[in-house]
């Protein structure tokens, strides 16, 4: 693993093969002719696939998106024409996103960080990757109900609130945007710590020949030049956290609008519940209570747009390949 | 007295700042298990290993932790738990086959078959994929899927055979099978080409230029050679397939009903419940101390599922560090 650059694309992506090995299928045994048909439909079939689901919600979101419903609070209402629009989901979305990215893009830059840079005792470097790959491999929804259990506690009321009962929520934008930030940790702490492994030695040597200590070398030298490897990982963990429902439904509360603990400004609407487009999606369809079909199909091709603009920006900025940049989060849920 | 912060960091002082930072990832991991563990353990002490067993309605059995008193008596934590294991480890299970056997074929697609532009333009095709938000996979399933095989591919003699137990909608085993491994197959399918991608040019060329045409060539040096990342990147869709919550939930039908292979063809359209989907809806009910413990005992399980297979996965990948075919 050391030393492997990552390269422009993966060789794999693009094979400098000869053309006269392709036409000569023809003369394959049957069974690498039938694999070989089998290897067109499975790669064909993923793009029609992939190709349906867009163009299905593209014309079903054109269809039912009304610009006003960008702008409307959802109400509860039987019939679809009453029940509001998205615009609190759409906030929902929007700060569960600069949450999750704000607390968890520093955590997991100076994590790689440690681990590269100085990393000893070995043991406890070895446990630190080991726990992130945990995370990494722990379905939401755990994570989701571990954060309810935690910010139950009565020592993190301020978190969210204390119910009529006396016992704490546990539900507020606080609380979920901390557990969103475990979702984003572990694709930001890869592309990062893959970053900093394919800077060359030399780099750092050049660094301490000057007489730079090594906590400097790391802040003028190897930071600044991680700058696209740290952009891909947040913008992966950005579309982590804006794809997660099962956060949103058990942390957020899912209520239908945004409802802020108390008046103080941001303070108070971090403390309160709220919905996120995704939990909207979820209430909206036959499985969730609204039942609104039409809000739905509107509501997941914002959240598509949202999710197509990340990858666009993940494949300018990335310097690795798409494969690799996936490889790098391991899993882009 | 901020002025000691902005003076340039010593390296002992730096190196403490981010081990600190470091470790909050482990602690974040023990927390997690205390937590979840203090939660479940009125199930476990009440219920015993019996608890992952079968036996009995699981409907019904939630049902009756509904409004127990606050301090539930012993009896009131009776649950078996199997109907949801099953449903997870068949729709898991199913899913990962079917989702393996298409990506090795994509990777190998994209690796020996595909025209130069189509390989390119795969990349952002499996991205893409790969991050669609899961509650759009499962608005697209009920909204599509469900009623496309209520309406055509199940009989209306086949819903009246089992009209008496349960109610054949579309919803069940085959709709949350096609969507999960929608949903699986291009993260396998990214880390397969990748390994495939890191297998040194010259072992394969080596391969055909002792007669092996190009696909046997694959198979034979440069899948083999990356088995390991094969098995880490199945183990890894197997972490999300059996914690997928909100798509199982909503398009798996309404009874946590477990599907019988001896039913034949009704088998495929039988509803059923996971783990995680029976967490999400039972999630309104969980201040109820029985249910409550109950659902953290689901969560357990599906934490320590996903502990084993991330470590797994990471053992398994050891041996491809060696030559370096892994990052």
């Amino acid at each position: 693993m050391s030393g492997v650059e990552p390269q422009a694309l993966p060789a794999s992506v693009a094979p400098p093969r000869g053309r006269g090995r392709r036409s000569s299928v023809r003369g394959w045994r049957r069974g690498d002719q039938l694999i070989f048909v089998l290897a067109w439909t499975a790669g064909l079939g993923l793009c029609l696939v992939a190709g349906a689901i867009v163009i299905f919600l593209g014309v079903e979101g054109l269809r039912y998106l009304d610009p006003k419903l960008l702008v409307t609070s959802p109400s509860a209402a039987v019939d679809q024409a009453h029940s509001g629009g998205f615009l609190d989901p759409l906030i929902g979305t929007l700060t569960m996103a600069v949450l999750g990215t704000l607390i968890a893009t520093p955590l997991a830059v100076l994590t790689a960080v440690w681990v590269v840079e100085y990393g000893r005792p070995h043991w406890l470097a070895a446990v630190v990757e080991t726990s992130i790959e945990m995370v990494a491999g722990t379905p939401d929804i755990v994570i989701a109900i571990f954060g309810l259990a935690f910010f139950q506690l009565g020592i993190l009321a301020p978190f969210s609130f204390r119910a009529s009962g006396g016992g704490v929520y546990g539900r507020s934008f606080l609380a979920a945007g901390i557990m969103m930030s475990l979702l984003a940790l572990p694709l930001t702490y890869t592309a990062t710590r893959n970053g900093l492994r394919a800077i060359p030695r030399q780099q750092r040597e050049a660094s301490f020949a000057l007489g730079k200590t090594r906590a400097a070398t790391i802040r003028s030298v190897l930071l600044p030049s991680l700058r696209p490897d740290i952009a891909t990982g947040a913008t992966l963990g950005l579309g982590r956290i804006v794809g997660s429902t099962a956060i949103i439904v058990l942390l957020l509360g899912a209520t239908l609008q945004n409802s802020p603990q108390n008046s103080v400004p941001l303070l108070g609407f971090l403390r309160g519940t709220g919905s996120t487009l995704t939990s909207y999606i979820f209430f909206n369809s036959p499985a969730g209570e609204g039942n609104a079909p039409q809000k739905a199909y509107a509501a997941a091709f914002v959240l598509l747009l949202i999710v197509l603009g990340l990858n666009w920006i993940v494949g300018r900025v990335s310097r690795i390949g798409a494969g690799a940049a996936l490889n790098a989060g391991r899993m882009a849920r | 007295m901020f002025d000691r912060l902005r003076q340039p960091w010593s390296d002992d002082r730096a190196e403490r700042v981010l081990g600190a930072v470091a470790c909050l990832t482990a602690i974040a991991i023990v927390l997690m298990v205390v937590f979840v563990a203090e939660r479940a353990w009125p199930t476990f002490s009440h219920e015993g290993l019996s608890w992952l067993g079968s036996g009995g309605s699981l409907d019904s059995q939630v049902n009756a932790m509904v409004n127990t008193s606050a301090n539930p008596p012993a009896s009131a934590f009776f649950l078996r738990a199997w109907p949801l294991i099953y449903g997870t480890l068949l729709t898991a299970g199913f899913a990962v086959i079917f989702g393996l056997a298409i990506s090795l074929a994509t990777a190998i697609f994209i690796v020996d078959f595909a025209p130069r532009p189509v390989a390119r333009a795969m990349a952002p095709v499996i991205r893409l994929l790969a991050s669609i938000p899961s509650v759009v996979y499962g608005l697209i399933g009920i909204l599509v899927l469900v009623p496309f095989v209520g309406n055509n591919l199940i009989t209306q003699g086949e819903k009246a055979s089992v009209a008496n137990v349960i109610e054949l909608t579309g919803a069940g085993l085959l709709v949350s099978v096609v969507i999960l491994t929608v949903m699986i197959t291009p993260i396998m399918t990214a880390l397969i080409t990748d390994a495939l991608g890191s297998v040194p040019r010259s072992w394969h060329e080596g391969a055909v230029a002792l007669g092996l045409n190009p696909l046997r060539a694959t198979i034979a040096v440069s899948l083999r050679a990356v088995r390991p990342a094969i098995i880490a990147a199945a183990a890894l869709a197997t972490a999300r397939a059996i914690g997928e919550a909100i798509v199982i939930d909503m398009v798996s039908g309404g009874n946590a009903f477990t599907p019988k292979p001896q039913d034949g063809v009704i088998f495929f359209f039988e509803p059923l419940r996971t783990l995680a989907s029976e967490i999400i809806d039972q999630s309104e009910n969980i201040s109820e101390p029985a249910l409550r413990s109950s659902i953290y005992a689901f969560a357990l399980l599906l934490m320590f599922s996903g502990f084993m297979l991330s470590i797994g996965s990471r053992l398994v990948r050891r041996p491809l560090r060696k030559y370096e075919l892994s990052n």
